[in-house]
């Protein structure tokens, strides 16, 4: 079947099966690899991806769900420049990211989480992470990242 | 101030720009023309008689290429064991074969013998559907005691499923038992380091890529270590001519050990795709990857300590049963030896040690070296036992093992399992872990605890670990079948902008900044110039790759090394450009001077030289700015560390939560404080993990219970705290020119043992002391059951 959504501000459309996963659609037919897979049971956040403005897994709706939606992905995170956004810089600064596997949706979850919660607290951080994993950080530099995105003196928190 | 570049500069990370922005390059991301999929055919048995495979519907499918089974690859040699062990008794170990498909015989679910060829995943997945395979259910075994009494036989030639019963050293063998039978106080424990997934975030992948006009093949695949693929690839499984043959490894989304090994499914690829004559890809899921990536630990153990009353270690002794599962996988019969009973002696002058292990086969998927690889079983078995001694004998834990410390001055130290441990300062570790940990401080945490109806727990370790995997004089005579030491080549471009080709491959530690970083204090020329190159074949020398911390500490000398030679020539050049001798010219901050003039020429320029060399001195001088250097080191590197950690247990639902952790590291020189932090980090973040949560469980059939993330429990930031690591009490390695000894690894050997003392401590508080030990994971299960077993 034909569809067309947004991403990241540009008109796109495919032809996919019925059982194609946003995810699929995303790496496969717009060759937008930025979005990863890591697991097959919707567990691992590898995926996530913003749908009308909500973080969502994309490897848990079809493509076909998404018809017509604007969709959001790491690609279109960045400045209109190209420098890195909040988020990205603060991850940056912070050593948040190691491999980069499990990044790509530890910022979109970031930037769904700083959306409605300002200045989050620490337990509030890793409660919002609990949908995405990383096997490199062991997350510490992680939340710190997040605090330190939304404003919040990270001096506290042990160095690097 | 800190500095800002160069070696012990915290300098960010070139990689996150693409990482951050979705411009990662993983195997997966890799898409080639015209290319096809494959998909493979599982066993859903885990011990099985191959009677039949009727592929002749799903041959005739849509879009199926090709299909393979094990006959197909009958007369290939398979995938072999990196290295060589001999029993006890002088017989060679048993060395089944493991084909690249399942042939006669499937030995554990996930074993694959079938793989479909289409033009999409899905018209592969929907072909493999309809292969009609005939295979009779065998008996499994699963159990390493139940294998050894004689239960089935995974490998029919192999009638007692033991890969060899080793002893070390064997020499020490009577006077250790001696020793424990005449001591004063023994104690003994007997203890399981539980089996892991090592659950790196991207699977496993690879897409090959054959050539027909050139002969040549292309695999892109997920590795620690592509040269050693390749060589495993061309000189054992498959006899591609290794000029014949690239692999590429792009960006890798994390190993952990998993992806240091040769797979089958690499060899398919390749294979298939000179069949075709087109690219074929494969991407594993998940739950192929918790079937058939090579699990870690899996050892049964029983240690014992001797002591005198005072706490002075007279000997240890340990039984080890350890699991290689179905097949032996490249390091897998390095693991449970050498990079186990090596370390059994610890960071203690203990007079006796003795180690057996004996290594079974089973029914499951093959276990090998997984973060730590052998160390984080020694560090567990020993630092458990001590901990249960201190408490039998009323001693305080941390002092005892301050008592049995080998000293500063002692070093180098031979340790009575045989290796030479060249420095370190176990006590500066105590006394700064003392410090950050606020031992003092403890009780009145403990009260405030109580009073809210919960046990606190302090629990503490200490570790000694070997990295560096080198030198090739050692490992050959520990059975290394290949050479370990490490090469880089420095290429000066003619405009003064360098490529560092290293044999080392990032899966995530950050190579491009700390390789960088070391060239750049070497040549005093800006980080921005200097591009490290990795992860191909055909790019880089030869390189054993990335894992028991061995890229800054063999990977490391050997650029500096190929650094130095382009100093050496570069200064000649610079001898000639200012007309003086080579000894009178001196290098500093990228500017060659002639000593005690002003008189100089920029690294830029003496680059400029190289590459056109004109009014030049062809005769004694060559052209060019590139040089290479092989690493081999004289001696493993020795961190330690000292970590400390408390812990509440709920003692109405047996929840443990980690409430603080410290870890004290000695590292030797550190290249990036905040890349090392973040690597100790990672490790406590798994060591955790298997503490307190990780366990791959199989049933007595041999179905993985746990092979999705649904059952197996990876942790997630809200099971974890914030850590506070320290590298301050650094002694530098004293034979590698960096000074270095390696990270990666120490926070998944020094927390497990950590977590699960203080978890023990915590129920002593509360009386509960018939409780000495909990075998991990430590589940609110297990605690429940051993606080309400009285
Ligand atoms: S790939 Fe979507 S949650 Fe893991
Ligand atoms: S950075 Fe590797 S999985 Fe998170």
């Amino acid at each position: 079947m034909k569809i067309s959504m947004t991403v990241n501000g540009e008109a796109v459309s495919g032809e996919v099966e019925g059982r194609t996963l946003l995810v699929d659609f995303l790496r496969n037919d717009l060759k937008m690899t930025g979005t990863h897979i890591g697991c097959d049971t919707s567990q691992c956040g590898a995926c996530t991806v913003h749908v009308n403005g909500m973080s969502v897994k994309s490897c848990s709706i079809l493509a076909a769900e998404a018809d017509g939606a604007y969709v959001a992905t790491i690609e279109g995170q960045a400045n209109e420049d190209g420098s890195l956004n909040v988020i990205q810089q603060a991850f940056q600064d912070h050593h948040g990211l190691q491999c980069g596997f499990c990044t790509p949706g530890m910022v979109m979850a970031a930037t769904e989480l700083l959306k409605h919660n300002k200045k989050p607290t620490v337990a509030e951080i890793r409660h919002h992470l609990d949908g995405n994993i990383c096997r490199c950080t062991g997350y510490h530099n992680i939340v710190k990242s997040i605090m330190a995105a939304s404003g919040q003196d990270v001096s506290s928190i042990a160095a690097e | 101030m800190p500095k800002d570049s160069g070696i012990g500069a915290s300098t960010k990370r070139v990689e996150d720009q693409r990482f951050l922005t979705g411009k990662g390059r993983y195997t997966s991301d890799i898409n080639l023309v015209n290319q096809t999929h494959a998909v493979f055919l599982r066993s859903d048995v885990a011990h099985g008689r191959i009677k039949s495979i009727d592929t002749t519907a799903a041959a005739a499918m849509p879009g199926v290429l090709a299909i393979f089974t094990g006959e197909d690859f009958a007369e290939v040699g398979g995938n072999p064991a990196g290295w060589a062990i001999t029993s006890r008794d002088g017989e060679p170990m048993k060395e089944p074969k493991r084909p690249v498909l399942a042939h006669g015989k499937v030995r554990h679910v996930g074993d694959a013998y079938a793989a479909v060829i289409a033009e999409t995943v899905e018209q592969a997945c929907d072909a493999a559907d309809a292969i009609v395979a005939e295979i009779e259910e065998l008996p499994a075994v699963v159990d390493m005691s139940a294998a050894l009494a004689g239960g089935p036989f995974v490998h029919d030639e192999i009638e007692t499923n033991q890969c060899f019963d080793w002893g070390w050293i064997e020499d020490n063998r009577a006077a250790t038992d001696a020793a424990i039978k005449n001591a004063p106080h023994v104690t003994t424990l007997e203890l399981i380091n539980n089996r892991l997934v090592p659950n790196a975030i991207e699977t496993r992948a690879s897409t090959a890529d054959y050539d027909p006009g050139t002969g040549e093949y292309t695999l892109y695949t997920t590795s620690q270590n592509p040269h050693l693929t390749r060589l495993l690839i061309s000189a054992f499984v498959m006899g591609i001519a290794e000029n014949k043959l690239r692999v590429v490894s792009p960006d890798v989304g994390g190993g952990f050990g998993s992806k240091i090994y040769h797979y089958g499914e690499e060899a398919l690829v390749l294979a298939a795709s000179k069949k075709l004559c087109r690219p074929v890809k494969w991407t594993a899921t998940r739950s192929e990857s918790f079937l058939t990536d090579a699990h870690g630990r899996d050892h049964v153990t029983k240690i014992e300590l001797a002591c005198e009353k005072d706490g002075t270690f007279i000997a240890f002794r340990t039984d080890t049963m350890a699991n290689v599962g179905a097949y032996l996988s490249n390091f897998s019969t390095a693991t449970p030896t050498f990079l186990h009973g090596t370390l059994m002696a610890g960071n203690y002058t203990v007079p006796h040690v003795y180690v057996n292990v004996k290594t079974v086969f089973t029914n499951t998927a093959p276990v090998d070296a997984y973060r730590g690889a052998g160390r984080p079983e020694a560090t567990f078995s020993l630092e458990r036992v001590i901990d249960k001694c201190a408490h039998e004998l009323g001693l305080d834990a941390m002092e005892m093992r301050r008592k049995n410390f080998i000293k500063p001055e002692q070093f180098p130290y031979v340790s009575a399992a045989g290796l030479e441990y060249d420095t370190g300062n176990y006590d500066a570790l105590v006394d700064k872990l003392n410090e950050l940990a606020d031992f003092k401080g403890f009780e009145a945490r403990r009260r405030l605890s109580e009073a809210d109806g919960k046990l606190r727990g302090l629990g503490i370790n200490t570790y000694i670990e070997a990295c560096g995997l080198a030198p090739s004089n050692l490992t050959g005579v520990l059975g290394s079948r290949v050479g370990y030491y490490d090469a880089a080549t420095v290429r000066v471009n003619a405009t003064g902008n360098l490529s560092v080709m290293v044999g080392a491959q990032s899966t995530g530690q950050g190579h491009e900044t700390a390789f960088a970083q070391v060239v750049s204090e070497m040549l005093g020329i800006d980080q921005s110039s200097i591009d490290i190159v990795h992860g191909d074949t055909a790019k880089i020398p030869f390189g054993m790759g990335s894992y028991g911390s061995r890229s800054i500490a063999v990977c490391g000398p050997a650029v500096v090394r190929a650094t130095e030679k382009i100093i050496n020539k570069a200064t000649k050049i610079a001898a000639h450009m200012l007309e003086t001798a080579e000894a009178d010219i001196e290098f500093k901050d990228g500017q060659f001077s002639v000593a005690g003039t002003d008189k100089s020429v920029s690294f830029g320029e003496v680059a400029f030289k190289a590459y056109v060399p004109q009014n030049y001195p062809v005769e004694d001088l060559e052209p060019g700015l590139e040089e290479t250097a092989f690493y081999d080191p004289g001696n493993f590197t020795y961190p330690a560390g000292a970590y400390a950690c408390e812990v509440e247990v709920d003692p109405e639902t047996g929840k443990v939560t980690v409430e603080n952790f410290t870890a004290v590291d000695d590292f030797g020189n550190v290249v990036n404080p905040m890349i090392v932090t973040g690597q100790v980090h990672g490790g406590i973040g798994q060591g955790i993990g298997q503490a307190l949560l990780e366990n791959c469980s199989y049933d007595d059939n041999g179905q993985l219970l746990s092979a999705s993330y649904m059952d197996y429990a990876m942790p997630r930031a809200s099971d974890l705290p914030f850590y506070t690591v320290d590298h301050s009490c650094n002694t530098p390695c004293t034979h590698n020119p960096l000074g270095v000894k390696g990270c990666g690894e120490a926070g998944a050997i020094g927390s497990p043992p950590t977590i699960v003392n203080a978890v023990i401590n915590a129920l002593h508080s509360a009386g509960h002391t018939h409780v000495t030990h909990i075998d991990m994971p430590v589940s609110p299960a297990r605690v429940w059951a051993a606080i309400n077993a009285q």
